[in-house]
């Protein structure tokens, strides 16, 4: 199981009540308890998370490089020149280059696409605001996959 | 074994290749351009990846993206199939310098064949019989040349070290014309390939093209499947082959079969290669050795009943060769016909939606092809959308049901070269076997 995969089910357990659960794949097993675990009353809820994940081998492992999400027709993405691995900040912990609602110009960094431990700035190719950031954080990304929208 | 492999190639070889990594558990990425994101083995794959737009530098040929392709999904090993990467010595030192496996020999080995006079060096040094030639390559003294030229006899060659596969060659008949020759040739090659360094070869008039398969595990093991004819060929490019080559004697096969065994060993070979000959008056000329799994591999599958891409993916995952050379059994004849899309008559490239594919079957026919009802061929690669492939006891057999296939092939929408084909299945020479590299051209030309 890898590094991607984790986080991505650790991001998903993030936003609901969940405390602890497990998931199982083929010989590997990965459980994620959150404080303190407090019994039966969390079980029926865990049964969601991984249900929805466990698809991953196949879908999430699919998905990642090739989930590009749907892009209203009015909305100009910026898409990917390249192969590789979508970040938001210059660095680990960094803030952020751009959040929907930012104005760019044309030639502002937006977001960085690692590909063969070489860091990529990608720039605006367009003044406007940003609308949608269209990838995740840490997310690999290919040739054309929109990344994000400016309006 | 392997647990994740990038096929970077397209096609019908990449639809091959997943065929045996799926047969095999392996997980498949298929790294694609932006127009072959309809290809069969891109729908198929567990998970792939646009590497790039549709010309092949910034895509299939684009060394950075495939690896990149290749971290981002976390794959093992790489399969570069043939042609595009597959023989780029830079390609499977920069796969493996990333971490991945290289599907095919070690760089260095790659780079040694693909330099032509080093590899007829390595050859000769192996007992491999050669060309008579330069031995080495020619320099600026011209009178040197003369020389060696006046000694193999006229007509000679004068072949480009960095070409191969039919690039970089020019036939010189007299003495008069031999020092311009060499110049130009030198500046073509200099243009085309980035080195123009040449050297001579004695031209064989009439020969045939017969090559020898072989399979090494990169840990002392060796094996050869026997040969091929591919002799049927236009500008360099093989239209039909079959497998054994007909009317050889036995004693000078097997030599020759076992002379590439030994020079395998010799260097260190690992996975699938061939050794191409010319075959004239019952003597064997290595020219050149290609360190990929080949378009006309399912011919020597069909008589041995060897898988070559499985034991591709076997031997780089350190598997050592399941077989040994005595469990080997040649049997029957078998022929394939490499389907391209392009006018059977001006050979202009036909590429376009196939409205209707239609493949033959039964007893003895195999398709190998990425064509469905609906795909389109795109303009910008070469032109093979699919080989038929026949199996019979015998060689009358074989051809027989290739004809029987052939007419049963149904490409709906752009032209193929079936008709074409057709014809030389019935052809009389053909028929009887044996014929040269020049009969398919000489044939077109009347």
């Amino acid at each position: 199981m890898d590094i991607r995969k984790i986080k991505k089910l650790i991001d998903l357990l993030a936003d609901t009540d969940v405390v602890e659960f497990e998931i199982q794949e083929g010989e590997e097993a990965l459980r994620i308890c959150r404080g303190t675990v407090h019994g039966a009353t969390a079980a029926p809820m865990v049964v969601q998370a991984p249900v929805a994940a466990a698809p991953a081998p196949a879908a999430a492992a699919a998905a990642a490089p090739v989930a590009a999400q749907p892009v209203a027709p009015s909305a100009h993405a910026v898409c990917s020149p390249m192969v590789g691995t979508f970040y938001r900040s210059p660095s680990p912990g960094a803030a952020v280059f751009v959040e929907p609602g930012s104005k760019v110009n044309a030639g502002d960094v937006i977001c960085i696409i690692e590909a063969m431990k070489m860091m990529n700035h990608i720039e605006a190719d367009k003044a406007g605001t940003i609308g949608e950031i269209l990838v995740e954080d840490g997310q690999p990304v290919e040739f054309d996959q929109p990344l994000v929208t400016i309006v | 074994m392997l647990d994740k492999v990038v096929i970077a190639n397209r096609g019908e070889i990449a639809l091959r290749i997943l065929r045996a990594c799926r047969e095999l558990g392996i997980k498949t990425v298929a790294v694609h351009s932006k127009v072959d994101s309809e290809l069969m083995h891109v729908r198929l794959a567990d998970e792939s990846v646009c590497i790039g737009p549709n010309p092949s530098p910034q895509s299939y040929l684009n060394v950075p993206r495939i690896i990149s392709a290749a971290e981002v999904t976390d794959a093992t090993g790489i399969h570069p199939g043939y042609g595009f990467l597959a023989e780029n010595a830079d390609f499977a030192e920069q796969v493996e310098k990333s971490g991945f496996v290289f599907i095919g020999p070690t760089p260095s080995v790659i780079r040694m064949m693909g330099d032509k006079v080093c590899a007829k060096d390595a050859m000769k040094k192996a007992g491999v019989p050669t060309v008579p030639g330069s031995d080495g390559a020619l320099d600026d003294d011209n009178d040197r040349t003369l020389r060696i030229a006046r000694e193999i006899g006229y007509p000679v060659i004068i072949k480009a070290a960095a070409g191969g596969g039919g690039r970089g060659m020019r036939v010189v008949h007299t003495e008069a014309a031999l020092l311009n020759g060499v110049h130009v040739t030198q500046t073509e090659a200099k243009a085309a390939f980035g080195d123009g360094t040449v050297y001579l070869e004695k031209f064989l008039e009439n020969p045939r093209h017969v090559e020898f398969q072989v399979l090494a595990d990169g840990q002392g093991n060796c094996v050869h499947l026997g040969d091929r004819d591919c002799s049927l060929q236009r500008r360099h490019q093989k239209v039909i082959e079959e497998a054994p080559a007909p009317g050889i004697p036995e004693e000078a096969r097997q030599a020759v079969a076992e002379s590439c065994v030994r020079a395998c060993i010799e260097i260190g070979y690992r996975g699938a290669g061939t050794f191409e000959f010319l075959y004239e008056n019952g003597g064997f000329y290595f020219i050149e050795m290609n360190t990929r799994v080949q378009v006309e591999h399912p011919v020597t599958e069909m008589i041995t009943g060897v898988d070559i891409v499985r034991e591709q993916l076997l031997i780089a995952g350190g598997e050592k060769l399941s077989i040994k050379q005595e469990d080997i059994r040649f049997r029957g004849h078998a022929f394939e016909c490499r389907i391209n899309a392009e006018d059977p008559q001006t050979f202009t490239p036909s590429p376009g939606k196939v409205n209707h594919f239609h493949a033959p079957g039964g007893n003895g026919v195999r398709v190998d092809s990425h064509l469905y009802s609906g795909y389109t061929v795109p303009p910008n690669y070469d032109s093979l959308i699919g080989k038929i492939i026949t199996y019979g006891d015998d060689r009358d057999i074989a051809l027989t049901r290739m004809r029987n296939a052939l007419d049963e092939l149904i490409v709906d929408g752009i032209k193929t070269n079936t008709p074409l084909h057709q014809n030389l299945v019935r052809d009389d020479a053909f028929r009887r076997g044996g014929v040269s590299i020049h009969y398919l051209e000489n044939k077109l030309r009347t």
